[in-house]
């Protein structure tokens, strides 16, 4: 038995392993990637979550739209550096205005009263001559014939990737396109998630959902969709079409930039439709097609998705203006310039934060987000407080960029408890007093870092209708002193409990302390220490806050039958306008009732009065009054306590260039710059493989071996004799 | 013997029946129909419509085991259960909820997870196999005492600890492997280099210290004493004798756990990026994809009737004695 033989063995065979892993190549060991990162100029991601759909019409969630908004293309889209955020077109030739009509058919002029307009007709033209990226689904014989429309259930199983598939062509986009797409927002097999919200506005929509129901019962295969008219969407040339919506809804040029609204080939629909392709995974939803600039040619969100630049892209300009500060930033220094600028995107799957971050160092991903775990090592805050990157990380050129987020979290009391709810000057004095023992900036500054807003309305910064300083202090909550809103004393919030009938927490009736129900949801990141913190907020006042622990779903439903009485609720922005947040206290949006968004089932008339009417106006003078009264109504009523608005931290290295953040934007791949040779460079300067550890190891290895060798041969010889 | 193999896989059908009831009831007492729909449609805008939609496309619009609307047998048959259950018997694993097919998933999964189960089975057999001989041949001694001691500490330590201080050593301070990741043919192998050594030497403690005592169990018998007494060499006693004596309480261990290296593991796959089936079963519970939870508990299930079954052919094998009548 020759054991440091078996050492010596084992460093040999890592050796070896070394080599093999290092190959011929300079590159250093530990790069994950084996492409032409140094050729072409190629973007490192990395995604956490499967994307569940890649089809537009169902698609709706973050990690999603990072892949389908470089492949699709709706008409309109938001203007990369521009702020507040500015819808530009995209397909189209310009942005639609709206025409109003009332019952009569009569043309009403555009600032008219919403009240009268039956019908508000959107005709949007389309540039000609953009083209479709290659797929299969647009090849022809020569005779013109489809190659692929009518394939034999044997011929489908012959292929296993789309890449199997040795024909494809392409098509101009055309408008009928985008009414294609939005036929297929009523289809009942996709599910989109905005099927029933755009029912509501798109002419005929539902009804043409219930015609497919029954459709679908008898075919489960290819509807042609085409072969279905709809009143609200009709095209009336080859690059004009007309959507008609059933009321004044300025807000629906959003939508117009959304995926939900982007074009689809029929002949996509045609090609997925055939019998066998959904059991071999060929759908939409895995394989998309688009005209924008980006095609998907490697879908494995087990490991890796690759957006590859569009052979067929139009190339766009990139904007020649910005905000204030671009030009000094260096974002308008490819003004002009012919975009995409990145050849290939990889977005590998990284689930967990610390391999993450770590080769973010590693310069292997361009970006990440500064989370939790990684916070203290990216991030220290200056003397004034402001968040700014550590030596060491500025000592690798990373850059930092934070903005504040379009979100509000919010903590919302439901309005039907006999408690906390209701309209009862007992109800509000009460939520007032909460509103103010629970510290928001404390919560902030433990619980994230100081990666929040304290929020004072349902309205986050860089949206309409949003006041800063002391025009937007809610004066409920906080006082302005020495120029910063101050939280007002636990004196006042003691005070107002008093004054509600619950002296020092206790019921002046019963003497009962008084007990409150906060419902949480099991597994967040901060969990019980953040749940203790709220407990201990609401002790400020003496009053006794039980914590109901559970999962998801229970939450959900709770909050949806109206069974819970305190809860921690948010809401992104699906667009850059204050409707999309005032319609979270609309009261026909109730969530018991009417299965709406607004969670706390607040209702105040004069509020829903008011919503409406401002919902119909452009942003201005006028609107802005009116939000400033919705707003003091609902500071006065205290539905939320309004919690904070989320900021984002991004760290970006060196050679990643134009990363303003816009956070309502998501087809922002073709705005970026690398600089291949300085990434490359630093790679390697940053990875120089360290292999004398292995030598150490493999010596500790030989010692540890001789004790056991000696005492081997020691009781060999003991048995000899 | 075929007429055993016959009738424990006679036996199995009941006991994957009874697993299957125990995961459907388990998962449906958590998650109704409803919630499953309301989680992948999302959270905002969801209708009413839009969750009716959604279960009657994958047919939870059915009752969960007992349909009282029909009549006959469709009372048993016309329900979730019976509508998923019967064609997992017959390995069709359906489509997920998500709209994929299952058994093209596991396929193109297993691989990645055998990538790295595979080598760490075996390196693990042989490391721990031989360090055991080693300790137990060196048993008294302050080496022995030592490597104990080194076991005790290795398995005191969390796995998740090994994986962590793994990427933070050989990722991020020496730079040798990536320290994430996974790619196809022969370029993976610089990506489960690191996830084997570290699954390995997390195994290290617990398996040296088991087959320690199996082999000093084995080395106090008479008949390695009249082995050595007959003059053999130690090397022999110990090869010829000893391991193979111990081989039945060490095939108990191993042979079980063959097939279930199909399965990957949990918390490897998830810190190392590797696709395999053991975070796609993970991923499957956090989205609620119910059908993909049912076809990797049976697929475990199935894997580990057959781990038990190839467990009782190896005891004929290496135990003349042993016969499955």
């Amino acid at each position: 038995m020759r054991f440091p033989s078996i050492a010596a063995l084992a460093v040999v065979c890592l050796m070896l392993l070394a080599a093999s892993i290092a190959g011929c190549d300079k590159r250093p060991w530990n790069d994950p990637y084996a492409d032409d990162g140094v050729v072409r100029s190629v973007f490192y991601g990395a995604f956490a979550e499967r994307p569940k759909h890649l089809d537009p019409a169902s698609s709706y969630s973050e990690s999603e739209a990072q892949f389908t908004a470089q492949i699709y293309e709706p008409v309109l889209q938001y203007h990369f550096l521009k702020r507040p955020y500015q819808l530009v077109p995209l397909t189209a030739t310009a942005l639609p205005e709206p025409r109003y009509y009332d019952k009569n058919g009569e043309l009403l002029p555009a600032d008219g009263p919403a009240a009268e307009v039956t019908e508000a007709v959107y005709r949007i033209s389309l540039q000609p001559g953009l083209r479709f990226q290659p797929h299969p689904a647009f090849a022809r014989h020569a005779d013109g014939r489809y190659r692929y429309h009518d394939l034999r259930p044997t011929e489908v199983a012959a292929h296993t990737t789309l890449a199997d598939f040795k024909h494809t062509d392409t098509r101009e986009l055309i408008a009928e396109d985008y009414v294609y797409e939005i036929k297929r927002l009523a289809h009942p097999h996709l599910q989109s998630p905005v099927a029933g919200l755009m029912g509501k506005y798109i002419k005929g929509l539902t009804a043409l959902a219930d015609k497919l129901r029954k459709e679908e019962a008898d075919n489960h295969g290819f509807i042609d969709l085409r072969n279905y008219a709809l009143e609200g969407a009709r095209v009336i040339d080859r690059y004009t079409f007309e959507i008609r919506i059933t009321e004044k809804y300025p807000q629906f040029r959003y939508w117009l930039a959304m995926p939900f609204f982007a074009a689809v080939p029929w002949e996509a629909d045609r090609f997925y439709g055939q019998v066998g392709m959904k059991e071999r995974n060929f759908t939409l939803d895995w394989f998309p097609v688009g005209s924008g600039p980006y095609m998907l040619t490697e879908n494995n969100p087990n490991r890796r998705m690759v957006l590859e630049r569009n052979p067929n892209f139009r190339g766009e300009l990139y904007p020649a203006r910005g905000a204030q500060g671009d030009t000094a930033a260096g974002l308008l220094r490819m003004a002009g310039k012919t975009m995409p600028f990145v050849d290939i995107a990889y977005y590998s799957l990284e689930k967990e934060e610390i391999p993450q971050w770590s080769k973010f160092l590693q310069g292997y991903f361009d970006v990440a987000e500064v989370l939790t775990d990684s916070f203290d090592q990216a991030i220290q805050f200056g003397v004034k407080g402001e968040a700014e990157l550590t030596p060491a990380m500025q000592k690798k050129g990373i850059k930092l960029v934070t903005a504040v987020e379009q979100s509000t979290a919010y903590m919302g009391f439901n309005m039907t408890d006999a408690v906390v709810g209701g309209d009862s000057e007992r109800a509000r004095l009460l939520r007032r007093a909460i509103a103010i023992a629970v510290d928001f900036e404390e919560m902030i500054s433990i619980f994230r870092n100081g990666r929040g807003v304290p929020a004072h309305g349902p309205i986050p910064p860089e949206i309409f209708g949003y006041r800063s300083g002391q025009s937007g202090l809610n004066n409920y909550v906080y006082e302005w002193r020495a120029g910063h809103a101050a939280r007002r004393s636990l004196d006042e919030a003691r005070a107002l409990l008093r004054e509600a009938g619950y002296p020092d927490g206790r019921d002046a009736l019963t003497g009962q302390r008084l007990t409150l129900y906060y419902e949480a949801v099991s597994g967040l990141p901060s969990g019980k220490a953040q749940l203790n913190w709220y407990r201990k907020q609401f002790d400020k006042l003496g009053i006794q806050l039980v914590i109901r622990v559970t999962d998801y779903n229970r939450f959900q439903e709770k909050v949806r039958e109206g069974t819970a009485q305190i809860f921690s609720y948010g809401w992104n922005a699906d667009y850059p306008d204050p409707e999309n947040f005032l319609f979270l206290l609309y009261g026909p949006n109730g969530k018991t009732k009417f299965g709406g968004e607004n969670a706390a089932n607040y209702h105040n008339e004069e509020f829903d009065r008011l919503y409406v009417s401002m919902r119909a106006l452009p942003n201005g003078a006028e609107r802005q009054q009116l939000i400033d009264r919705m707003i003091e109504i609902v500071r006065h009523d205290g539905p939320w306590l309004w919690g904070f608005h989320p900021m984002a931290y991004a760290l970006n290295h060196v050679w990643y260039g134009n990363s303003k953040p816009n956070l309502m934007a998501r087809n922002t791949l073709k705005y970026k710059t690398i600089d291949t040779a300085l990434r490359t460079r630093l790679q390697r300067a940053w990875n120089a493989p360290r292999w004398w550890p292995l030598l150490i190891i493999a010596s500790l290895l030989v010692l540890s071996g001789i004790p056991a060798w000696r005492s081997y041969r020691a009781r060999q010889r003991a048995l000899a004799r | 013997m075929m007429t055993y193999l016959a009738r424990r896989v006679f036996y199995a059908l009941p006991i994957l029946l009874g697993v299957n009831v125990i995961t459907f009831v388990l998962f449906f007492v958590v998650n109704s129909p409803d919630d499953m729909a309301r989680l992948h449609l999302g959270s905002k805008h969801v209708t009413h419509e839009a969750v009716v939609t959604w279960k009657r496309e994958r047919g939870y619009d059915k009752p969960l085991l007992f349909n009282a609307g029909q009549i006959g047998a469709a009372q048993i048959t016309d329900t979730i259960f019976y509508r998923n259950t019967v064609k997992l018997f017959l390995f069709n694993f359906g489509q997920s909820d998500s709209g994929r097919d299952i058994g093209y998933d596991i396929s193109q999964r297993m691989g990645a997870s055998l990538a790295v189960t595979l080598p760490v089975f075996l390196l693990e057999l042989l490391l721990t196999i031989t360090l055991a001989l080693v300790i137990a041949v060196l048993r008294g001694t302050y080496f022995d005492t030592w490597a104990v001691v080194l076991c005790v500490a290795l398995m005191s330590v969390s796995s998740l600890f090994y994986i962590i201080g793994g990427q933070f050593l050989f990722g991020k301070v020496l730079r040798l492997v990536p320290i994430s990741g996974f790619d196809g043919g022969t370029a993976a192998i610089k990506f489960i280099v690191l996830p084997v050594i570290v699954s390995v030497i997390a195994a290290l403690g617990y398996g040296t210290r088991w087959y320690r005592t199996l082999f000093l169990e084995e080395i106090n018998r008479d008949y390695v004493r009249t082995a050595r007494a007959k003059g053999l060499a130690e090397r022999r006693v110990l090869f010829q004798h000893v391991l193979r004596n111990a081989m039945i309480p060490i095939l108990t261990g191993i042979v079980v756990i063959l097939p279930t290296l199909f399965i990957g593991n949990l918390i490897t796959e998830a810190f190392f990026s590797i696709p395999g089936l053991g975070s796609y079963t993970i991923e499957a519970i956090q989205s609620q994809d119910f059908a993909i939870v049912r076809a990797m508990v049976f697929l475990g299930s199935v894997l580990y009737i057959v781990g038990l079954i190839l467990t009782d052919i190896a005891y004929t094998l290496v135990d003349p004695r042993v016969r499955l009548q």
